[in-house]
């Protein structure tokens, strides 16, 4: 339910109570939802549901399309389509969007990327607005002071039809990280510790709000990172109130009409804060400092460990599958690990800030023999801005393979996957069985552990590298 | 649009004694390439159900002869989490299941099954883990599901699970949440006008 006026909110009750269309006892609440993005896998469905009711598009203008889990990573000339149904899905998103007169960011477009990479890019996501795409991972863009969460198809319907969501409030849990982060460690480290901590099912019913002076100092690409990965903790989204950092960002992609207009805007962003001493039904603390990098050894993002940490005892069946299933003993260190494969991209670590990071550790070096390394970039913008600068030739000459944009290797659609039984060092999100190809294992990490990883051919403690 | 109403059932229950079943172990990713909604339960569980060269595991709960026809599955902690591909439920539905229990479920599943009639029937975590030991112990007993009256009825006790008025009654007349909303076109209408 809406708060009253003289209530102390957090910047989920403000961002909720800005959007209720209208609330009832026993009911859901209707939402409005400001930006609707949508992609080739989730959507067929909606709109077919759509015209077998006779409905059309309520909003094109606050609906955009991206085309990013199946398309090809490799030249996009030739058009290697793993398969026709995969070429089908791409081609009714297109014939879709021509329908209903939605802007779609198709193969040729410069802004052709992973949809939670393109939103902020294209300054569609801003604080105080509701977004919503039908894909997990949307609470990417939770960083801006949006409320941004992932839907089913059935809901991308609903949003298609009627602009808005059937939506119950969640409950709102702080996770304060104080101090600062020691070299080395960055903003992937403090998601898996946090969701380590509070583990996979610890955030389910709850809308995250991450704070303290470690989160303030992270660029907005290393905000997107921790707010993407929410979900791995099952909470519903992840937000971060915009500041400076955040102004700055959009000031860059944001279009105004006039100076006026943007003086306005940036007033408001400003107010998308949690009032002081606003109630959160949960509170979590974390110091900076005691943040490892972090790895994953199981078959999910909680099941990780610090790099100088051993896997722990199996003490239940869950434990002893994965460990099974990673070829993997308890007990066992996770520094010194080969890998086989090494995957540097994703909605979580395919920004310019990640492949800087992953390039300067590259840089001048060649990866270990027998190691396969692709690097994905988020965007057509990250691809070019990458390539301006020079980083796709540190990964070339490491000898990466240097990809297009999508979401490639994080969810093995495309024809990306790890072979059976083969170790990945991957920068992606989900280490779940099978995530990354049948019988593929995955160690999840930071881009620069990553990078390090391809160098050694074994995960190895970036803080000795630097 | 019109759905099929909830019946109220008997049915044995399939025992999957995991938890943190993620989307990816119900429907993997690979299977997500279609553009209508059928087809999905042939892949349901795919690499947990099936070897290599597609003869099914025998081990695996859903290949036991006894659990055959069966439209409940046991479940334990936190099911459903990962993706929010509604695949999952079309898989589980298709396969043939109308309900699920488990102690928890992911926050975009409960969301997904809801929205296609698939009950989630949530219980304390010591009376899931109960009756999977009294379905080893007979597979073949069976449990009366009533939605009217959020009751699960096993081992000739009742149980009671939270149920949400609005999802059931949703479910209970077959109703549709587009039809619903839209029913408030006016709302929303002076929502957008109010707004900027």
């Amino acid at each position: 339910m809406t708060k009253s006026k003289t209530e102390k909110r957090t910047l989920y009750d403000k961002i909720w109570d800005a959007h209720v269309v209208r609330e009832a006892k026993d009911e859901p609440s209707i939402l409005y939802i400001d930006l609707h993005m949508i992609h080739e896998v989730t959507s067929p469905q909606a709109f077919t549901g759509l015209e077998t009711r006779g409905l059309s598009v309520r909003r094109p203008d606050r609906t955009v399309a991206t085309m990013d889990h199946s398309v090809p990573s490799i030249d996009r000339g030739v058009f290697p389509w793993l398969d026709a149904l995969a070429q089908k899905q791409v081609e009714m998103l297109a014939a879709n969007c021509k329908k209903y007169g939605i802007t779609l960011h198709d193969l040729k477009s410069a802004h052709q990327g992973i949809v939670h990479v393109i939103g902020p890019e294209l300054g569609l996501t801003q604080p105080g607005k509701t977004i919503v795409c039908g894909d997990s991972h949307t609470s990417t863009q939770g960083a801006f002071g949006a409320l941004a969460f992932g839907i089913g198809t059935s809901e991308v319907e609903h949003v298609l039809a009627t602009q808005c969501l059937l939506q119950h409030k969640t409950k709102s849990m702080a996770i304060t990280i104080n101090g600062t982060l020691k070299p080395g460690v960055f903003s992937k480290d403090i998601i898996l510790r946090i969701i380590n901590e509070i583990g996979i099912g610890g955030g389910t019913g709850y809308t995250l709000e991450y704070r303290g002076s470690a989160i303030e100092k992270l660029s907005m690409e290393a905000r997107m990172t921790i707010c993407n990965m929410s979900i791995e903790a099952g909470a519903r989204a992840g937000m971060i109130a915009p500041d400076e950092t955040t102004i700055e960002y959009l000031l860059k992609r944001v279009k105004f009409k006039s100076d006026a207009e943007r003086k306005q805007a940036v007033e408001e962003w400003r107010g998308w804060k949690s009032d002081e001493g606003a109630a959160f039904d949960k509170k979590v603390v974390i110091d900076a400092d005691s943040i490892e990098p972090m790895v994953t050894w199981g078959t999910n993002p909680g099941m990780s460990v610090g790099i100088t940490g051993v896997i722990p005892n199996g003490g239940n069946e869950e434990i002893v599958g994965a460990l099974e299933y990673m070829g993997l003993k308890a007990g066992q260190k996770m520094q010194g690990q080969p890998v086989d494969y090494v995957f540097i991209g994703s909605c979580t670590n395919s920004r310019i800030e990640d492949l800087r990071i992953a390039s300067k550790i590259m840089n001048g070096k060649m990866i270990a023999k027998g190691i396969t390394a692709f690097v994905v970039p988020g965007s057509q913008e990250v691809k070019h801005k990458a390539e301006e600068e020079g980083l796709h030739e540190v990964f070339l000459s490491a000898g990466c393979e240097w990809r297009e944009p999508g979401c490639s290797m994080c969810i093995a659609m495309n024809g990306d996957m790890v072979p059976a039984g083969k170790y990945c060092a991957s920068t992606s999100n989900r280490n779940f069985i099978g995530r990354q190809g049948k019988g593929a294992r995955t160690f999840l990490m930071s881009p620069a552990m990553a990078a390090l990883a391809a160098l050694e051919g074994r995960i190895e403690d970036i803080r000795e590298y630097i | 649009m019109a759905k099929e109403k909830f019946q109220n059932f008997t049915s044995r229950l399939v025992p999957l004694r995991m938890d943190n079943v993620d989307t990816d172990q119900i429907i993997p990713a690979r299977y997500l390439k279609a553009t209508d909604k059928k087809g999905f339960g042939e892949h349901l569980f795919q690499d947990l159900r099936f070897n290599e060269d597609g003869t099914p595991k025998p081990d695996f709960p859903l290949n036991k002869p006894h659990y055959k026809g069966a439209q409940i599955l046991l479940a334990r902690e936190n099911f459903g989490c990962g993706s929010s591909r509604e695949h999952a439920p079309w898989a589980l539905l298709g396969y043939g299941f109308k309900a699920i229990i488990a102690a928890s479920f992911a926050d975009i599943f409960r969301n997904n099954a809801s929205k296609n009639g698939l009950l989630l029937i949530e219980l304390p975590y010591q009376d899931v883990d109960q009756m999977h030991g009294d379905v080893l112990e007979n597979p073949e007993r069976e449990a009366f599901v009533n939605l009217a009256e959020d009751t699960l009825i096993w081992k000739g006790q009742p149980y009671t699970f939270p149920n949400n008025p609005f999802t059931k009654k949703m479910l209970l007349e077959g109703l549709d949440d587009i039809g619903y909303t839209l029913s408030f076109a006016k709302d929303i209408d002076a929502f957008e006008k109010n707004k900027k």
